[in-house]
C-alpha cells in the first residue's frame, strides 16, 4: 500500500501521526520513549479510553453527554465516603456500587432524553451542574483526602495484573466490551442504525427511545467505574475533580473520527483519537512546552480533525450525486 | 363567493400582448424527460390553469420560472424581452414570484419581516429602515384589506393568511407575474373563496396568474385559460369558456398502456389481511379492504391523498383511532411497526432516502436492518447467516454492486431501492406494501421491480401496492382503490375501469364538500 492509499485510510493516518508525534518527541527527550514511560502514558489515558468509547456510543445515536466528568466526580465521592463509612468494604463492592451509581445517573439523563424528549445536551448540561452541586452538598464542600481512605481502597489501582498496571487492564476490557457491543452485537447494530438514519430505523421496529436510554445509562456505568479509580488513584475527592474533562473526551471523539452528526465511528477510532490527546497531555510537559501551547495544540487538532472528517463527508456528498444522476431525484413533482 | 372577474367577455384577452412567453422549454433529467418542447403564454389580466397528472412536469416548469432549475432548451421571455434566470433573486426582478403549496416563510418573525426578507428598506449607515418597513407593509396589507397587522408574528396566522403575506410579498417586489402551486390545498372554502376574491383583484391590477390545481371546480371558477401537461409535454391549451371537464381528464390521461406489464394470473388464496374502518386523528377515515394471498391491490390518488398515511397507520407508525385488522381472520392491535413486522407486514416506504435505506452501512447491515433478530444468536449477529441472506435477495433481485459490503450512498437509486424492497423481504413477510416502489427509479430497475412483484404474488404473497402511476396500477392491481381526502371514494376490479373514470374519481369533483370539515389552521 502507499502511502498515498495509508492516508486515505483515517485510522492508519491517525496511526501514523501519533507514530510521528512519539518520534519527535522521542529526539527532544529520550526519556520519554521508554517502556517504563510509555506504560505511565497509557497508564494515565486509561480514563479517557474509558470514557472516548462510552461517550462515542452515545454520539452515534446523534447525541451527546456534557455529564460523565460530572457523574465520575459524584460517584468518585460516594464511593470515597462509603469507604471512610465502612472500612470493611472490598474494593469489588466499592466498583460495584460505583458502577451501579454511575449507571443510575446515566440512566437519569436517558430517561430525560428519551421519554421526556429534551435535547441530549440541555439534558446533561442540566445535570452536570446537579451533580457537582450534590458532590458539594453531601461533602458539605469538604475535601477527601488519603488520609480518609483506607490502603486497599488506594491500593487497587496501583496494582498489577499480568504485570500490566490494573488500570490498563481495565481500559482494555472495556474496550474488548465496547468493540464487542458495536461490531457484533444486534445492539450495536441498532445503535449504528439510528444514528445513520433514525426514520428509517423506526420503520424496521428499532426504537429509538430505548436505545437512547441504554447508551446514557452505559455512558453512566463506565463514568461511575472511572470515579472510583480516578479517586483512588489520586487520592483525591472534591468538588472540581475532572472539571472540564468531559471536552477532552468529545475532542477525542472528533479526533478519532466519531461523527457529531452520528452514526459514523469505530473503536479503534475513538482509541487512537483518546491516544494521541493523552499523549499530548504527557508529552508536551516533558519537553518543557508550557500547557498554554498544549491547549492551543489541542484545538488546533480537533479543528485539523473536522476539516478531514468534513472532507471525506463531502466525498460521501459527490458519491449520492452519481447514484442520482442515473435516477430522477426530486425531477418529477 | 366573492368572484367577480370570472369568465368576462374574451375579446380584450384576445389583444392582450402576453407577458411571459415560453416556447419550445425542455429540461431533461438523466432517464427522465421532464419538460419537452413546451409552450406557455400568460397574459396580463388573466388567470391560466396549469393542469396535468402526477409528476406531468408542472412543478418542474414552476420551478424553471423561479430560477431553481435552468432549461435545457427553449426561451422564456418576459414582456418581449429574454429572461435568463439563475435564481430567486432574477425571478423577483423579473416580476415573477411564487406562492407554494405549502407556504415556507418564518414562522418566528413578523409578517412585515417576512415580506421584505431579502430586501429590506435600508437607512443610513445599512441600518433596517424599521418604519420605512412597517409602513409599507401597512400599506400592502391594507390594499390585500388583510385583518392582521405589520407586527404580528407569522405563526399567528392561518394558512390562508399566510397566503396573503406570500402575496403581499410578491406585491412588495412589484410582481406581475404570480405563479400559485396548489394554494388552496390547505383551505376551507370561506378561505378558498377569500382567495378568489384577491385573485381578481390581482387581475384587475393587471398582474398575470399561472394557477396549478388539481381541483375542477376551482379551475372552471376562476381560470381564463387552461394549458394541459402530460408526460412533460403539453398537449393542448385554449380558453376554459370553450372546454368541458370530460375533455381535460381525456387530456390529462390520454395515453395508451403500451408499457407491458409481467401481470400473472394468480388464483388467489385465504384472506390474509383484512381492514375494517381504518381511521386516524387527521389524515385518513373510514379505509376498508379485503386482501388475499397472492392478489394486488392498488391504491390510487392524487398527491395527499391520504393513501401513504393509511399505509402508515396500517403498519403502526401512526395512531389509530378506529377501525381493526385482521390477519388470516384473527384480530390483532398494532402499535408499533415492530408488532407489524412481527404480524408478518412489511413496509416499503415511499421516501427511499429518507425512510429506506441508512446510506453509511453497507448492503449487508441495510438487508438484514429489519430482521435483525433473525440473524442474531444470543444477541451477536451471525455473519454467516448475514451473508446468506445478502446474497439471496441481492441476486434475486439483481443488486447492481462491487460486493455485498459496498456502502449504499455509493449504489444508484434503483439499486438503493432493490435493497430496501430486499431488507423487507428478508424479513419474511406475507403481506406486503409498496409504497411508490418505482418511483424516481430507471426503467430497468422499474421492469425488474415489477417483475419481483408477480412472482411474489404467484409465491402467495399479498401485496398492496400504492402507486401514482396509472399505468403500472392498471397493469399490476388485481382491484384498485381510488382515495381522495383521506377516503376510499371508488373500487374497480381488474379491466374494469377506464384510465379517465381512476382519474377522474381521483379528481373526485364533487361539490357535496363540507365547507365545516375543512381545515382551519395546520400548524
Amino acid at each position: 500500500m502507499s502511502v498515498a492509499a495509508l492516508l486515505r485510510h483515517r485510522d492508519a493516518a491517525l496511526a501514523l501521526i501519533i507514530a510521528a508525534l512519539i518520534g519527535a518527541i522521542g529526539l527532544r527527550a529520550p526519556v520519554f520513549v521508554t517502556p517504563e514511560s510509555l506504560t505511565g502514558v497509557l497508564t494515565d489515558t486509561s480514563f479517557l479510553f474509558m470514557l472516548t468509547l462510552a461517550q462515542m456510543a452515545v454520539i452515534l445515536t446523534r447525541g451527546i453527554d456534557l455529564s460523565v466528568a460530572a457523574n465520575l466526580a459524584l460517584t468518585g465521592m460516594i464511593a470515597a465516603l462509603a469507604s471512610r463509612a465502612a472500612p470493611g468494604l472490598p474494593v469489588v463492592g466499592i466498583i460495584g456500587l460505583s458502577v451501579a451509581l454511575g449507571a443510575a445517573l446515566g440512566a437519569l439523563n436517558g430517561a430525560f432524553v428519551a421519554f421526556v424528549g429534551i435535547p441530549p445536551i440541555v439534558v446533561t448540561l442540566g445535570t452536570l451542574s446537579i451533580y457537582r452541586g450534590v458532590i458539594f452538598l453531601i461533602a458539605g464542600g469538604a475535601w477527601l483526602t488519603s488520609k480518609d481512605m483506607n490502603t486497599a481502597f488506594l491500593a487497587f489501582p496501583k496494582s498489577t495484573l499480568f504485570g500490566a498496571p490494573i488500570l490498563i487492564v481495565i481500559a482494555a476490557l472495556v474496550s474488548l466490551f465496547f468493540w464487542a457491543l458495536l461490531n457484533h452485537s444486534r445492539i450495536g447494530r441498532g445503535l449504528y442504525a439510528v444514528g445513520g438514519n433514525p426514520v428509517a430505523a423506526r420503520y424496521c421496529g428499532i426504537d429509538l427511545r430505548v436505545q437512547q436510554f441504554l447508551v446514557y445509562t452505559l455512558a453512566g456505568a463506565v463514568s461511575g467505574l472511572c470515579g472510583y479509580l480516578w479517586v483512588s488513584r489520586y487520592g483525591i475527592a472534591y468538588t472540581d475533580i475532572a472539571q472540564g474533562y468531559e471536552l477532552t473526551i468529545i475532542a477525542a471523539c472528533v479526533i478519532g473520527g466519531v461523527s457529531i452528526a452520528g452514526g459514523v465511528g469505530s473503536v479503534p477510532g475513538a482509541l487512537l483519537g483518546a491516544l494521541f490527546l493523552g499523549i499530548v497531555v504527557n508529552a508536551l510537559p516533558v519537553i518543557n512546552v508550557s500547557p498554554f501551547w498544549q491547549m492551543l495544540i489541542s484545538g488546533a487538532v480537533i479543528l485539523g480533525a473536522v476539516v478531514i472528517n468534513a472532507r471525506s463527508e463531502r466525498r460521501t456528498g459527490k458519491l449520492i450525486l452519481r447514484g442520482a444522476r442515473t435516477t430522477d431525484k426530486g425531477a418529477r413533482a | 363567493m366573492a368572484v367577480e372577474a370570472s369568465p368576462q367577455s374574451s375579446a380584450p384577452l384576445e389583444i392582450a400582448a402576453p407577458i411571459l412567453t415560453l416556447t419550445g422549454v425542455s429540461k431533461r433529467f438523466p432517464g427522465v424527460r421532464a419538460l419537452h418542447n413546451v409552450g406557455l403564454e400568460l397574459r396580463a389580466g388573466e388567470v391560466t390553469a396549469l393542469i396535468g397528472e402526477n409528476g406531468a412536469g408542472k412543478s418542474t416548469l414552476v420551478k424553471i420560472l423561479t430560477g431553481i432549475y435552468q432549461p435545457d432548451e427553449g426561451e422564456i421571455r418576459v414582456s418581449g424581452a429574454p429572461f435568463i434566470c439563475t435564481g430567486p433573486r432574477d425571478a423577483w426582478a423579473a416580476g415573477i414570484a411564487a406562492i407554494h403549496q405549502e407556504t415556507v416563510m418564518f414562522d418566528e418573525l413578523s409578517v412585515a419581516e417576512n415580506i421584505f426578507m431579502g430586501h429590506m428598506p435600508l437607512a443610513m449607515g445599512g441600518r433596517v429602515d424599521w418604519t420605512a418597513m412597517r409602513q409599507k407593509t401597512s400599506e400592502l396589507l391594507k390594499r390585500l384589506e388583510a385583518d392582521f397587522e405589520a407586527n404580528t408574528l407569522l405563526k399567528r396566522l392561518s394558512v390562508a393568511q399566510k397566503h396573503l403575506v406570500e402575496i403581499a410579498r410578491a406585491l412588495s417586489h412589484d410582481a406581475r407575474i404570480i405563479i400559485m402551486d396548489e394554494p388552496t390545498s390547505a383551505l376551507s372554502a370561506r378561505e378558498i373563496g377569500d382567495l378568489f376574491a384577491i385573485v381578481a383583484q390581482l387581475k384587475r391590477r393587471n398582474c398575470a396568474i399561472l394557477f396549478i390545481s388539481h381541483k375542477f371546480d376551482e379551475i372552471f371558477q376562476v381560470a381564463d385559460r387552461w394549458t394541459c401537461l402530460r408526460d412533460g409535454e403539453e398537449v393542448g391549451q385554449g380558453a376554459i369558456a370553450d372546454v368541458r371537464e370530460a375533455e381535460l381528464v381525456r387530456l390529462m390521461v390520454g395515453r395508451s398502456i403500451e408499457q407491458v406489464y409481467p401481470k400473472r394470473e394468480v388464483a388467489p388464496g385465504a384472506v390474509a389481511l383484512e381492514v375494517e374502518d381504518l381511521a386516524n386523528a387527521s389524515e385518513f377515515d373510514g379505509v376498508s379492504f379485503q386482501l388475499r394471498a397472492g392478489q394486488i391491490i392498488g391504491l390510487y390518488g392524487l398527491v395527499g391523498a391520504g393513501r401513504s398515511e393509511a399505509m402508515q397507520g396500517l403498519f403502526g407508525l401512526s395512531a389509530l383511532t378506529r377501525g381493526s385488522i385482521k390477519i388470516d381472520g384473527a384480530k390483532i392491535k398494532i402499535g408499533s411497526p415492530a408488532e407489524a413486522i412481527r404480524a408478518g407486514i412489511a413496509y416499503v416506504p415511499e421516501d427511499r432516502q429518507i425512510q429506506g435505506v441508512v446510506l453509511p452501512f453497507g448492503i449487508r447491515a441495510n438487508i438484514t436492518l429489519a430482521s435483525l433478530k433473525a440473524h442474531a444468536r444470543n444477541g451477536f449477529m451471525n455473519l454467516a447467516k448475514e451473508l446468506q441472506t445478502t446474497k439471496k435477495f441481492g441476486e434475486r433481485l439483481a443488486v447492481k454492486a462491487a460486493n455485498w459490503e459496498q456502502k449504499l450512498f455509493e449504489l444508484s437509486g434503483g439499486n438503493q431501492q432493490k435493497v430496501v424492497i430486499g431488507k423487507w423481504l428478508a424479513s419474511g413477510p406475507r403481506i406486503l406494501i409498496l409504497d411508490e416502489p418505482t418511483k424516481g427509479i430507471d426503467i430497468g430497475s422499474k421492469a425488474a421491480v415489477h417483475e419481483i412483484m408477480g412472482e411474489l404474488a404467484s409465491e402467495g404473497m399479498a401485496i398492496l401496492l400504492v402507486s401514482s402511476e396509472l399505468p403500472e396500477i392498471m397493469g399490476l392491481a388485481d382491484e384498485i382503490l381510488v382515495m381522495h381526502e383521506g377516503r376510499v371514494v371508488r373500487r374497480f376490479m381488474r379491466g374494469e375501469a377506464s384510465a379517465e373514470m381512476i382519474v377522474s374519481a381521483a379528481i373526485a369533483n364533487d361539490d357535496r364538500r363540507d365547507p365545516l370539515g375543512a381545515t382551519e389552521a395546520p400548524q
